[in-house]
């Protein structure tokens, strides 16, 4: 197995569309990060001029409430950045402990789990999510409602990787583990850990995205908290205000270019590193490798 | 050859009574094991406007909420009753529009939701899986490429952002399409032309929406299962025998390619559902994901819980009937 | 004379990222096939007997390319050059004229479809079926007349065994009664007992249509058994051929004397000699005779030049220095 960086150094120089996602995602990175520098908080308002559109002073414009929207949506990515990577690695630990025990331990425990898992996929999470937020509207933090998130939003991935387990127990090597008198959890961090990891990146950026789309319908209906600036609450606010009849469209414009950027090149993340992870496309590099070896 | 086709179906039928049972559960705990209480939010929500409020009618109120929601008695008598009510079919009144109950409010909701989410969802998935199999078969070919490129941009956008650009672009930038509702004020709900029009002229921006998301997913995921279809021996043993093209496509590349893609119908339909609630919020149709957000302004807490419950056991039901077909597709599923 | 290969080089030519690669699969290869003969193709993995076959069933497809010589069919007594003709032309030829019975035939059938639906899209794509009732009389026919059950028309390919679909494969190749059939490794996934089966199939076939078999495999056992003739393959060329009791008793070239003596007899215990390295990359294939680095006779002149084919009386040729010492000398 090589390593993340030989990985990411092939990508870079063979894939033009991860070169493209890699260089918006970390722009848009940097762009969250400026947050730390930004003159005014997101909590206050009124501290610029209202409804300036974009300009030199200005990138983003300013909003309705007096908000620069540039530094307002440095933070905003940040939030909805943060709570996407949260709700991703919380819903990460369900997922990969129900398709590791499913896979290795086979039998009435897959069965079982399998059924829940199945249920977990085919659910209306919407209105369910709805429901919940609902009653705990105005006492959510970004925190609590990546955890609500994350507990419906594991089970597509668990059945990924149990299907993995599945094929990798299947091969070769573990039989020879097996008969070398290896004991399972270790052949399983030794062996397996290589071919799960992969996978376990990529639905994590799928499953990010997955969250923060759904911040962003649940902000619009005013189901978080509209407080904290995100994406979702952004627009949620652009519309409060009328923004779009009053003509301030960059209110909604800024966070929807963003959005559209960011889910974009997360996107391209994922297809091109399932590509390159693809058996037959690895195939394809060994035999150039090995001839061009020769 | 028939136990194994009975076993198919039962195993099915097991799964979608699963599903509701799992959604359901889940449902019924949420009141009751979070920090708030919803007779309270209620109640702080009809007396805000109204100063003073006797606390004898106060208690009076508190508790035939607690009935009306089935707060009484311990967890496990709760959660027997109401399953109890589920199956009589009451899913309780409606607060904003009380006394009407939840499940009439459903009901006239239903035929929007159903009509809209039915032919966008048929739509989208038909012709997402055709043309996806026509770029895969003919990958090499530039309109090939320049659709793959176009569902690439279209599909990871976030529900709620690309029909809310839709309607912006379309309704607001360049009105050609009504900004909202079913159809318009004027004309008289029945069978006449008018109507007709106007329903399918208030439908075509929302089912827009839907048809080119879902298309987006349905053509890259055909397109890459033809992709790996046609490199399998079946296909190319028909291609030295001189099979013609167009008969390889449909009776051998369609044919194989599409059976994954019914099983993932299956698995999507939640999501195109949620999909669906989203669409009707940006533009205010009258179906079942419209009826939510007013209910969350109006603070009904009695019919989200319908729409949540009723939400599961249609989307349920709809994925049994899919698997339930899926064995027309697939003969090794009947005969082993 | 069935087919004639004249100098035949298919490569596979691909690229990516900019770095170009070439499998010099099939290198210069001659060879005549008999009318109403058996003749086998050996040879170890990967030594290009897939790609020589494809070639002839004139199945170049992308990343195949054919790079030089001719392949010569003898088509009611005219000489069809394969390559010169049109795709329709191409249509026309295969399966009435060549059928192909792939490498790995068991999924060759649509998982989808019944048996006789395959056989009528086959039938259709060369002529019209006017009654539908009379053709899948003919089927019926014609899978009975080969020993099959007759279930297996209606069956579904998930329902067969691996022997029995390798046995509806050869059944679809030769509805036609084609002149020449190309079968690729038709046994090798199979069990001793329906290899049996299935290459007595192959022959009965041969012996009552009088046509000509070009069977690969790279099993010696089944070319002793069913062959009339042997060409002997190494890293894409052809080495030896001859008649096969000439190649089992008398082989010549030392790949092939290696092949034989590699063979398990009965009653021999004693260890056999493996032959030592590897076969080369055909990306990148050694100079001269391509079989020098693991040849115990090895000279110099095999490091520098080609050995040339060279036939003897009865036909049987060689393409090797040491072999061909004396005729050199
Ligand atoms: N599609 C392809 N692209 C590139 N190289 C290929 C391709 N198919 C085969 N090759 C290479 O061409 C060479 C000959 O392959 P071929 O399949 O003809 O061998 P074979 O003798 O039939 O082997 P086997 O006994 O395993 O079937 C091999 O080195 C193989 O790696
Ligand atoms: S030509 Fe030379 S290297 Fe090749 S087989 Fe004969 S003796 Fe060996
Ligand atoms: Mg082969």
């Amino acid at each position: 197995m090589r390593s993340f960086f030989g990985i990411l150094k092939d990508l870079l120089s063979r894939d033009g569309r991860f070169r493209f996602a890699f260089i918006a995602l970390s722009a848009l990175i940097l762009f969250s990060l400026a947050s730390y520098w930004s003159p005014h908080s997101p909590r206050f308002s009124f501290v610029v001029p209202p409804n300036m559109r974009p300009n030199l002073d200005y990138w983003f414009g300013t909003n309705s409430r007096g908000q620069d929207l540039f530094w307002m949506m440095t933070f905003a990515t940040r939030n909805s950045l943060a709570f996407g990577l949260m709700t991703a690695a919380l819903s990460r630990v369900i997922s990969i402990f129900v398709g590791l025990t499913s896979g290795y331990k086979g039998g009435l425990y897959d069965r079982v789990l399998m059924a829940i898992n199945d249920s977990f996929i085919v659910l209306p999470v919407l209105p369910i999510l709805i429901l919940l937020n609902f009653i705990l509207r105005g006492q959510m933090n970004l925190f609590t409602l990546s955890l609500t998130m994350a507990f419906f939003g594991w089970a597509f991935d668990a059945r990924l990787m149990r299907s993995q387990v599945l094929s990798l127990k299947e091969r070769e090597f573990t039989n020879n583990a097996i008969f070398s008198g290896m004991k399972m959890h270790k052949i399983t961090l030794k062996e397996h850990l290589p071919f799960v990891m992969p996978i376990v990146f990529s639905t994590w950026i799928n499953n990010m995205m997955w969250a923060m789309g759904m911040e962003v319908t649940l902000s619009v209906l005013g189901l978080s908290n509209i407080n904290i600036a995100t994406i979702g609450t952004t627009i949620y606010w652009a519309n409060q205000h009328q923004a779009l009849i009053s003509g301030v469209w960059w209110w909604l414009g800024a966070p929807v270019a963003i959005s559209v950027l960011l889910f974009l090149s997360m996107y391209l993340t994922v297809i091109s590193l399932n590509q390159h992870l693809d058996p037959r496309t690895r195939l394809q590099r060994i035999r150039e490798a090995t001839t061009d070896g020769t | 050859m028939k136990n194994a086709f009975l076993r198919y179906i039962i195993l099915r039928v097991l799964q979608c009574l699963m599903v509701i049972f799992v959604g359901i559960t889940v449902t019924f705990m949420i009141p009751r094991f979070t920090p708030v209480d919803p007779v309270e939010q209620a109640i702080t929500r009809m007396t805000m406007f109204q100063q003073s409020t006797h606390p004898e009618a106060l208690e009076e109120m508190r508790a035939s909420l607690a009935t009306l929601y089935g707060l009484e008695g311990s967890v496990f008598e709760q959660y027997l009753g109401f399953w109890g009510r589920l199956f009589r079919g009451d899913l309780g009144p409606s607060l904003s529009s009380f006394p009407r109950p939840v499940m009439t409010l459903i009901r006239t909701s239903l035929p929007w939701t159903a009509g809209l989410l039915l032919t966008s969802t048929i739509i989208a998935w038909s012709l997402g899986n055709i043309i996806g199999a026509f770029a895969g078969y003919f990958h090499h070919k530039k309109w090939s490429q320049v659709l793959g490129v176009m569902a690439l941009v279209v599909w990871p956008i976030p529900y709620y952002i690309f029909a809310f650009l839709l309607l912006v672009l379309l309704a607001y930038v360049i009105p050609i399409f009504p900004l909202s509702g079913a159809f318009a004020i004027g004309s008289s709900p029945g069978l006449n032309w008018n109507f007709i029009s106007s329903v399918l002229r208030h439908g075509f921006l929302p089912a827009l929406s839907i048809v080119a998301i879902g298309f987006g997913g349905q053509f890259l995921g055909m397109r890459s299962l033809v992709s790996n279809v046609i490199s399998e021996d079946y296909i190319l043993y028909a291609e030295i025998a001189g099979v013609p093209n167009h008969r390889i496509l449909k009776n051998y590349v369609i044919r194989n390619a599409l059976l994954p893609q019914i099983t993932g119908l299956a698995l999507q339909l939640g999501m195109i559902f949620n999909g669906a609630m989203i669409t009707e919020f940006v533009f205010s149709y009258p179906g079942i994901g419209y009826l939510a957000y007013t209910a969350i302004f109006s603070g009904d807490f009695g019919l989200i819980m319908g729409i949540a419950i009723f939400s599961i056991v249609a989307v349920a039901l709809a994925v049994l009937i899919i698997d339930l077909l899926y064995p027309v597709f697939d003969p090794r599923v009947k005969l082993r | 004379m069935a087919l004639k290969i004249e100098n035949l080089r298919a490569y596979y030519r691909s690229s990516e990222a900019g770095v170009a690669t070439v499998v010099r699969a099939v290198d210069g290869v001659n060879l005549t096939i008999k009318e109403n003969e058996i003749f086998g193709i050996a040879g170890e993995s990967s030594c290009g007997k897939t790609t020589l076959i494809r070639t002839l069933s004139g199945t170049i497809k992308p990343p195949l390319e054919i790079v030089g010589g001719r392949v010569v069919y003898d088509i009611k007594e005219k000489e069809v050059d394969l390559f010169s003709l049109r795709s329709s032309e191409m249509r026309a030829l295969r399966w009435k004229h060549v059928a192909y019975i792939l490498q790995g035939s068991m999924s060759v059938l649509n998982p989808v479809r019944r048996v006789i639906k395959t056989f009528e899209d086959f039938t259709e794509a060369h002529e019209r079926i006017t009654d539908r009732k009379a053709f899948r009389e003919k089927v019926n026919k014609h899978v009975l007349d080969l020993g099959l059950p007759i279930d297996v028309v209606t069956a579904y390919p998930h329902q067969l065994s691996g022997g029995m679909r390798q046995r509806v494969a050869i059944a679809l190749a030769t509805i036609f009664k084609p002149p020449v059939i190309l079968a690729d490794e038709p046994t090798t996934a199979l069990d001793v007992v329906v290899q049996r089966g299935v290459l007595q199939l192959l022959k009965d076939i041969q012996r009552e249509t009088g046509n000509t078999v070009v069977l690969v495999t790279h099993d010696m056992a089944v070319h002793a058994n069913v062959a009339d003739r042997v060409g002997i393959m190494y890293a894409g060329r052809i080495v030896e051929v001859g008649a096969v009791e000439d190649i089992f008793q008398r082989a010549r070239h030392p790949y092939t004397q290696h092949l034989i003596s590699s063979l398990p007899t009965i009653g021999d215990r004693t260890p056999r000699s493996a032959l030592p390295g590897a076969p080369p990359s055909l990306a990148n294939p050694p100079e001269g005779c391509r079989f020098h680095p693991r040849c115990e006779h090895a000279m110099d002149v095999c490091r520098r030049e080609v050995p040339p084919m060279l036939e003897e009386e009865n036909g049987h040729q060689t393409a090797c220095f040491w072999a061909n010492r004396e005729a050199v000398s």
